[in-house]
């Protein structure tokens, strides 16, 4: 862990640099443009290019940073935190947070010593994990004691896992010394504003210092203290992510300043991700009726806040206990008895011979890229398109239309094929709903998309797709997923020139309601 | 009078064991007690009871009217 070794002197180096730039920010064009090395400084989704190499080093193998890495590495959170020091109408105690990685009180809670020991047992298990972050399912910081015993723990035993913590924020400045101490270099603060009269809509309450703040003077006091935190972090050279919940009607638009503010100080990624809201979960807005956005309106605000710093779209608001590559859960393998019972034995040799692996076959991948992209140098078309594809990792397009639970979303132009997002789906072989209905939900999350890579599709969805006007395509099975997009796309470009394709705007998609489900509960709505 | 915290709808966050003044509250099977005999509703450290405050479900840290109100 090289950058764990060097606390990042030269981010320190980077972000100060940035300090003495003034950045032109025009008033009215989203989340500003600027030239130079502006640019640099927030890459994630184009891998390495567009990184200087300190933070490329910091976020490479990092599943919830890095686009590139989240194909090959995983995370898990250990739910060590229960109380929390803030009220988010989002949220709602009880049960199971679906916004943010927090699983309320209804999952397994650990103490410091039993989450140390799950930790080693995953990562003997699944190489995989590099990344232990601790989110949950309060908030870290209000946590403090277990918080950094665990991650104590986990440090002297296993110094090549990378720490992160996830908080609101409002008691971050109080801690950066001992974030700083115990080596975590990574944290995601939750920012969904800097206006209190917005805020003042999104928590009812904060405790602070022995008191309860309500309304305007609550969401101040938070906004001062969360950016007072991630400034004293970047200026400590710690990576420091921002995650904004977009809230329709609430803080949508302002998001752009939000998004503004966190970069000027130091942020180097901005993840907006969808509220997710339904009456089950008995938040405030779940009660209020306050709905989600579509996914059309969030790729339109994230391409309107990506500007200089790029934009994480790959988040799938996974659960706090939630182990394995993001968004497959196996969580369930490891279950606290499991864990009692076990021999942990700690394979630091296995754990390095598999990440050398992963990054000779990122090597291949990249290469297999770059050729692909060659062949698109004489095209100029303008059109841009959308499509989902079926993937369990590895950067291949390797999954059963059938066993999908999510999808990838690719957005591919002249430029290549960029990652745009993932669409969550209801497990489509399952039972609990009919068969039909199912698939109906499928083709309302890709809506959007042109076409559906897989590794296997049966005839029936088949023929119901493309009725849909999605093009099922699985001759690209176990291949790389930028590769076959990227050919796909210049054949589609062909058959439009050929009139064999006519070219129709697709509509917008739907953003599945309900938190990630597990492979052992029942398909449909988790509340 | 003491704070007690009604039982069926604590979600056992912890949130209130630390912030106590008197470490009148402790935990039972996953769920939060206050020790009456402890508690002296933070008169005298605060002006408000802490625990009420930082609970996150309203009306779970209540004020018990069986017990005589307390004495400095
Ligand atoms: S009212 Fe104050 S003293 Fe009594 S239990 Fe609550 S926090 Fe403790
Ligand atoms: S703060 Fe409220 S919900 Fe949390 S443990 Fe205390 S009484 Fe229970």
């Amino acid at each position: 862990m090289e950058a764990l070794k060097e606390p990042g002197q030269g981010v320190i180096a980077r972000f100060s640099n940035l300090k003495g730039l003034t950045i032109p920010v025009a008033p009215h064009k989203g989340c500003g443009s600027s030239g130079g090395s502006g640019k640099s400084s927030c890459g994630s989704s184009a891998g390495s290019g567009d990184l200087p190499s300190e933070i490329w080093e910091k976020v490479k193998n990092h599943p919830c940073y890095s686009e590139e890495a989240h194909h090959h590495y995983a995370r898990m959170h250990v739910a060590v935190a229960p109380a929390c020091n803030i009220q988010c109408n989002y949220c709602n105690r009880k049960y199971d947070c679906a916004n943010e990685s927090r699983p309320g009180v209804v999952s397994e809670r650990l103490t410091p010593e039993q989450a140390a020991k799950k930790v080693l047992a995953v990562a003997s298990e699944i190489p995989q994990m590099t990344v232990l972050g601790i989110a949950g399912p309060g908030d870290p910081l209000a946590n403090p004691d277990k918080t950094f015993q665990t991650f104590d723990f986990v440090f002297k035993a296993a110094p090549d896992i990378k720490l992160c913590l996830s908080t609101n924020g409002l008691a971050l400045p109080d801690y950066v010394e001992r974030i700083k101490d115990f080596k975590v270099d990574h944290v995601t603060i939750t920012i969904n504003m800097v206006d209190p009269e917005v805020g003042a809509r999104i928590y009812p309450w904060v405790f602070f210092r022995h008191k309860r703040y309500t309304g305007k003077d609550a969401a101040k006091l938070l906004t001062e203290r969360q950016l007072e935190g991630l400034e004293m972090l970047t200026q400590a050279g710690i990576l420091c992510k921002v995650n904004s919940v977009m809230i329709p009607g609430i803080n949508d638009d302002h998001l752009v300043e939000v998004n503004k503010a966190v970069k000027s100080r130091g942020a180097f990624l901005h993840n907006i991700m969808p509220l997710i809201s339904s009456p089950e979960h008995g938040t405030v807005f779940g009660l209020s009726g306050q709905r989600g956005p579509s996914a059309q309106e969030l790729k339109a605000l994230q391409d309107k806040c990506e500007g200089e710093m790029n934009m994480m779209r790959h988040c799938r608001q996974c659960r706090a206990d939630a182990v394995g590559l993001l968004g497959e859960d196996r969580g369930a393998e490891f279950t606290t008895e499991r864990i009692e019972s076990m021999e942990v034995e700690y394979d630091a040799a296995k754990r390095r011979s598999y990440r050398d692996s992963v990054e000779i076959e990122r090597e291949v991948r990249k290469a297999a890229r770059e050729q692909e992209l060659l062949t698109l140098a004489g095209e100029n078309s303008d059109r841009k398109i959308l499509v989902a594809v079926a993937t369990k990792g590895g950067g291949k397009v390797n999954e059963h239309f059938g066993h999908a639970k999510e999808f990838q979303i690719y957005e591919l132009s002249v430029a290549g094929s960029k990652f745009v997002g993932h669409r969550r789906v209801d497990l489509y072989c399952q039972g609990g709903y009919g068969e039909e209905d199912a698939l109906a939900g499928v083709i309302r999350a890709i809506n959007d998309c042109v076409a559906v890579f897989v590794a296997k599709i049966g005839g029936c969805p088949k023929e119901e797709l493309r009725k849909a006007g999605i093009e099922p395509v699985d001759q690209y099975a176990y291949g790389y997923i930028e590769t076959a997009t990227i050919s796909y796309y210049r054949s589609y470009l062909e058959r439009l020139k050929n009139g064999e394709l006519v070219d129709i705007e697709r509509g917008d998609a739907m953003i599945r309601q309900g938190a990630f489900i597990e492979l052992s509960a029942p398909a449909g709505q988790a509340a | 009078m003491s704070y007690k915290i009604v039982a069926s709808q604590c979600t056992g966050c912890s949130a209130c064991e630390p912030e106590c003044p008197n470490k009148a509250i402790s935990e039972k099977d996953g769920i939060f007690l206050i020790d009456p005999k402890k508690c002296t509703e933070c008169i005298g450290f605060f002006d408000e009871p802490q625990c009420v405050a930082v609970c996150p479900v309203d009306h779970t840290c209540i004020i018990d009217k069986s017990l005589p109100r307390y004495q400095k």
